[in-house]
């Protein structure tokens, strides 16, 4: 099978081998990539990010529904924690999402996080991608927890929407100052638990002290998912976060943005891997780690004159 | 003898135990304590905690007399095929001294679907009986007597329907509905936690329930309104003590909403009845038992303050652990059954359904059935268990073990009042994850050879594949659909779409008595797949919430 | 960087997940991808998820006896969408005698009462493709 040729003709299995690629960063990826890339650059990208137990399964599978019946096809990318200690993982949120396996315009796919950091935001950018250039109209990226690695996965969106629910305790101020940062748009989910006013009074609290930079500020919409509440309103407070974007270049900024972090990340990882393969075939890895280890040399040292040799 | 005097002899012997455990190592996976005396349960006080037979706090039994008058209720679970195939095993059993009937049905019964709906291909028949309408049911107890027979019956989502065409079953047998003697499952809270045969989400299923607490408490006063089941708990996974914990605390959540419903407590707390595991471990299903009793009866007293001593007594049917019953040596699971029998027996159940040999394989055969059944009769009339009540009272060890368990299942009560009750712990999936927690650590204990199951990780030995297994044949599902298909030719049309339209409206309004509307849909030969389906719409349907 | 990715599904209408949720954490404590698609999955729902999850395995468990029906089901339409090597594996409450069918009609390996969960991840790692 083509996988390029496949996908861009609407086979799914084509768009499933091609995210499996990416993910185990197959050779051939790089190419389907390549082939890809002047396809994308149409879909909507939303990230729903949030702590665990937020409901954002749920949220996402009500959303995509409401997208559906606008006629719109939708990608659903979910992401959840790998085990750093054995590299299993399970992937849960589909089980959320049962009622869209068979919709045809849907597709979802859950990731791992796999440890790595940095690398799967730009493995889920690709995955966005093949999304992209598979035809979806709106692409839902879904987050565990909310961290570094978050904060850099979301980049790959054009609009971030942050999930919360009532009875977080302290977890909050834990992580307000990360999600003040990401969120366009805030979700106060299962809103009919003890706490929903008072958890709206402290996030529009803090967005006052914030001292926004911009005139957008996020608005709170509470909902209760599982009996769909509030989702036609949420789904006006994104489409008004687009429109907002659109209109006064944001949208283009963060896309420019995006298209750089895209090229250093590809540069990064590539330049990377060139470069410890070199070492690895030459035997020079364990050389200079024996040497580092023995304080004959340190790191920073070994790295210049590595770098003098083969990026001349 | 006094404390001092034993705690010496104690410190005297754990002395001598020291040299005896450097020679001898212990097995991994036993009690804490190795022997247990007096100390242990000498803060027990025997009027207020352990008492006698038929008073509060129960823990010897809820009767006075308990098997010295009469024996527990020998029920055995059936059902599979079609109704006619059923109505024979049923003859059957009655025939060869079982007491009661229990029915199974199958799995779209279970969950509301008609045995011509695609989702039921491949599952008509297989684990019960398929039951469309009125007209099998009909056939199932055909040449029965429901004025004489008490009949379980295994249903919970769609209960109301099941227990309406009993009672329209009895209209025409000419028996009154203040005669029927039974029990309906009803419980769904277990369904969402352990058993996966749920249809609506949780508000519209509680209302369900206490239509039918309130309907038979003026029409059906001798039906067992609910039986508050453990049993799926435990086989899910969960300990002894996790076991009750969350039952008792899913029988709050249902008074809870009885009363809410503006019933009082001693108006349908007597129908309450319970449903326990009688699992391998002997002394501990014993003191789960007596524990269990303990525990309802001060719920009932203190917490919702009952009146009628009958409000205040856990009647409890039990089964046999169909979990431990193992695919290899498959004969070796007659001594299970028999010793979890014994267990059952000295916890002091009203009734006892016994699994067959065969069924880690297939449905049991009439044989497997019967020495099941046997086994119980060799209990009660040989082994001498039922001879006195409660015989395990005052051994230290299980007295100081029914304190330990009450004490777990306290805890675990009280955290789930916190949670908001058992709704809410269900909700946020606390319950499902404390089970499924127990539940692989089970799994690995086995794997890890820390528990031993004989045949499976242990004595093991090469096997010819078992024989004359029970099956039931696909055929069975194409000839239930053509009986359907005749059935709904037959019948009056227009009379079925009135009473369905009617049935909506009552859905709709909050305040409306499910069970007179759906009796009325029942009697037209409206089928479940239908009443259930109307409800379906007004009322959703849950989805579940898997944590792993 | 390849990972094992295997879904596991209860197909079929029962709701004893005991055994299928024991052994979709022993899968994950095997270095697994395991993606759990809860109960009542209808064949056509199982074989999209794998489909759109693009897994390497397929785990099924049936304890209803509506095994013989689904899993031959559940098997032909992975096939029909093209995933040829996709290993597919059963388990449950399945008798012995029915197990010749089921690998005939394409069940790699059948699963029954008492099997260790270990032996499970050896099948899956000495066949996965």
């Amino acid at each position: 099978m083509d996988i390029v040729e496949e996908l861009l003709k609407g086979n799914r299995l084509a768009l499933s081998r091609a995210i499996t690629a990416i993910e185990n960063e197959y050779d051939e990826a790089m190419d389907i990539m390549k082939k890809l890339y002047p396809h994308t650059g149409h879909a909507f990208v939303l990230g729903i990010t949030g702590p665990p137990g937020a409901g954002k399964s749920t949220l996402t599978d009500k959303l995509a529904r409401a997208y559906r019946a606008q006629g719109k096809t939708v990608g659903i990318i979910a992401i959840d924690p790998t085990s750093p200690f054995t590299g299993g993982a399970i992937l849960g949120d589909r089980i959320r999402m049962n009622g869209l396996t068979m919709d045809e315009g849907v597709f979802i796919r859950s990731m791992g996080t796999r440890g790595s950091l940095g690398g799967l935001s730009h493995k889920t950018a690709d995955a966005v991608k093949a999304m992209d250039a598979f035809g979806k109209d709106i692409i839902f990226v879904e987050t565990v927890g909310v961290g570094q690695s978050e904060v850099d996965i979301v980049k790959a969106a054009d609009t971030t929407m942050v999930v919360l629910i009532p009875g977080m305790g302290d977890d909050i101020q834990a992580i307000k100052a990360g999600i003040l940062e990401i969120g366009d748009v805030f979700t106060i989910n299962k809103a009919d638990h003890d706490g929903a006013d008072k958890l709206v009074r402290e996030m529009n609290m803090m967005l006052d002290l914030d001292g926004l930079m911009t005139d957008w500020r996020p608005p709170i919409q509470k909902v209760i998912a599982s009996q769909n509440e509030g989702i036609t309103e949420t789904i006006e407070n994104i489409e008004k976060h687009f429109k907002y974007i659109s209109e006064n270049g944001i949208l283009t900024k963060r896309r420019t943005e995006r298209s750089k972090n895209e090229m250093l990340d590809v540069l990064h990882s590539n330049i990377g891997s060139y470069i410890t393969n070199k070492l690895v075939e030459t035997g020079k890895m364990d050389e200079y780690v024996e040497q580092i280890k023995a304080r004959e040399t340190d790191p920073y040292t070994v790295v210049s004159n590595v770098m003098k040799d083969m990026l001349k | 003898m006094s404390n001092e005097k034993i705690q010496a002899g104690l410190d005297k012997y754990n002395a001598s135990v020291e040299k005896a455990t450097a020679k001898f190592p212990e097995r991994p996976n036993l009690p804490e304590q190795r022997l247990y005396t007096p100390l242990d349960i000498k803060d027990t006080d025997y009027a207020d905690e352990i008492g006698f037979p038929g008073m509060y706090p129960y823990t010897r039994g809820v009767q006075p007399t308990m098997y010295r008058g009469r024996f527990w209720t020998m029920r055995m679970y059936a059902g599979f095929s079609t109704a006619a195939e059923s109505n024979k095993r049923y003859r059957y059993l009655i025939e060869s001294g079982a007491t009661g009937l229990s029915c199974a049905f199958d799995l779209p019964t279970q969950i509301g679907y008609d045995s011509d709906d695609p989702i039921s291909e491949g599952e008509v028949g297989k684990v019960g009986v398929a039951i469309d309408s009125l007209a099998d049911m009909e056939v199932l107890f055909d040449q029965i007597d429901l004025g004489k027979v008490s009949t379980s019956m295994t249903i919970n989502a769609p209960a109301s329907v099941l227990l309406s065409m009993y009672i329209a079953v009895a209209e025409k047998q000419g028996v009154p509905a203040d005669q029927l003697k039974g029990t309906i499952q009803n419980d769904i809270l277990k369904e969402y936690a352990a058993r996966g045969t749920y249809i609506f989400p949780p508000r519209p299923s509680m209302r369900l329930i206490t239509n039918i607490f309130e309907y038979c408490s003026k029409n059906v006063p001798k039906w067992n309104t609910i039986s508050i089941s453990g049993y799926h708990i435990r086989e899910a996974g969960s300990t002894a003590s996790q076991e009750i914990a969350f039952t008792i605390a899913d029988g709050i959540a249902y008074c809870e909403a009885a009363i809410k419903a503006g019933l009082h407590i001693d108006d349908f707390a007597g129908r309450l009845s319970f449903f326990w595991n009688a699992h391998n471990n002997v002394l501990e299903e014993v003191a789960k038992f007596r524990a269990s009793r303990r525990v309802w009866a001060k719920v009932m007293k203190e917490r919702f303050h009952a009146e009628k001593p009958k409000s205040m007594m856990l009647r409890v049917h039990t089964q046999t652990a169909g979990s431990m019953l193992t695919a290899q040596q498959p004969n070796n699971n007659i001594i299970r059954v028999a010793l979890q029998t014994a267990a059952a027996v000295m916890g002091g159940t009203q009734s006892l359904h016994t699994n067959s040999r065969d069924e880690a394989l297939a449905l049991p055969t009439e044989e497997s059935v019967m020495i099941a059944l046997r086994t119980q009769q060799i209990v009660a009339y040989e082994s001498g268990l039922a001879d006195v009540i409660d015989p395990l009272a005052g051994s230290y060890y299980v007295e100081a073990l029914t304190n330990k368990i009450e004490k777990e299942a306290w805890e675990y009560i009280k955290k789930i009042d916190e949670i908001g009750g058992a709704v809410a712990a269900i909700e946020k999936g606390y319950i499902q994850k404390e089970i499924q927690d127990s539940a692989y650590k089970w799994q690995m204990d086995v794997e890890s050879g820390a528990k031993t199951i004989v045949g499976v990780n242990k004595f093991q030995i090469e096997e010819e594949p078992p024989k004359g297994l029970l099956k039931v044949d696909a055929s069975v599902g194409v000839a239930q659909c053509k009986r359907l298909a005749d059935m709904k030719a037959k019948r009056d049309n227009d009379a079925v779409k009135s009473a369905l339209a009617d049935l909506k409206k009552a859905c709709q309004d909050e305040n409306e008595n499910l069970m007179p509307h759906i009796l009325n849909a029942v009697r037209t030969y409206a089928t479940l797949g239908e009443i259930c389906g109307v409800m379906r719409e007004v009322f959703g349907e849950y989805e579940a919430h898997v944590n792993l | 960087m390849a990972k094992v990715r295997v879904l596991v599904a209860k197909p079929g209408l029962d709701g004893h997940d005991r055994g299928a949720k024991v052994v979709a954490r022993a899968l994950r404590d095997a270095g697994f991808e395991v993606i759990y698609t809860g109960l009542r999955q209808t064949p056509e729902q199982i074989a999209e998820a794998a489909l759109q999850e693009d897994v390497n395995v397929v785990a099924m468990s049936i304890l209803s006896g509506a095994h013989p029906h689904l899993f031959p089901k559940v098997v032909n339409l992975i096939r029909e969408k093209g995933m040829d090597d996709v290993l597919i594996i059963g388990g449950g409450v399945i008798p012995e005698t029915d197990i010749p069918a089921l690998k005939e009609a394409g069940i790699a390996e059948v699963f029954t009462p008492g099997t260790p969960t270990g032996d499970i991840v050896d099948f899956i790692k000495a066949n996965v493709k």
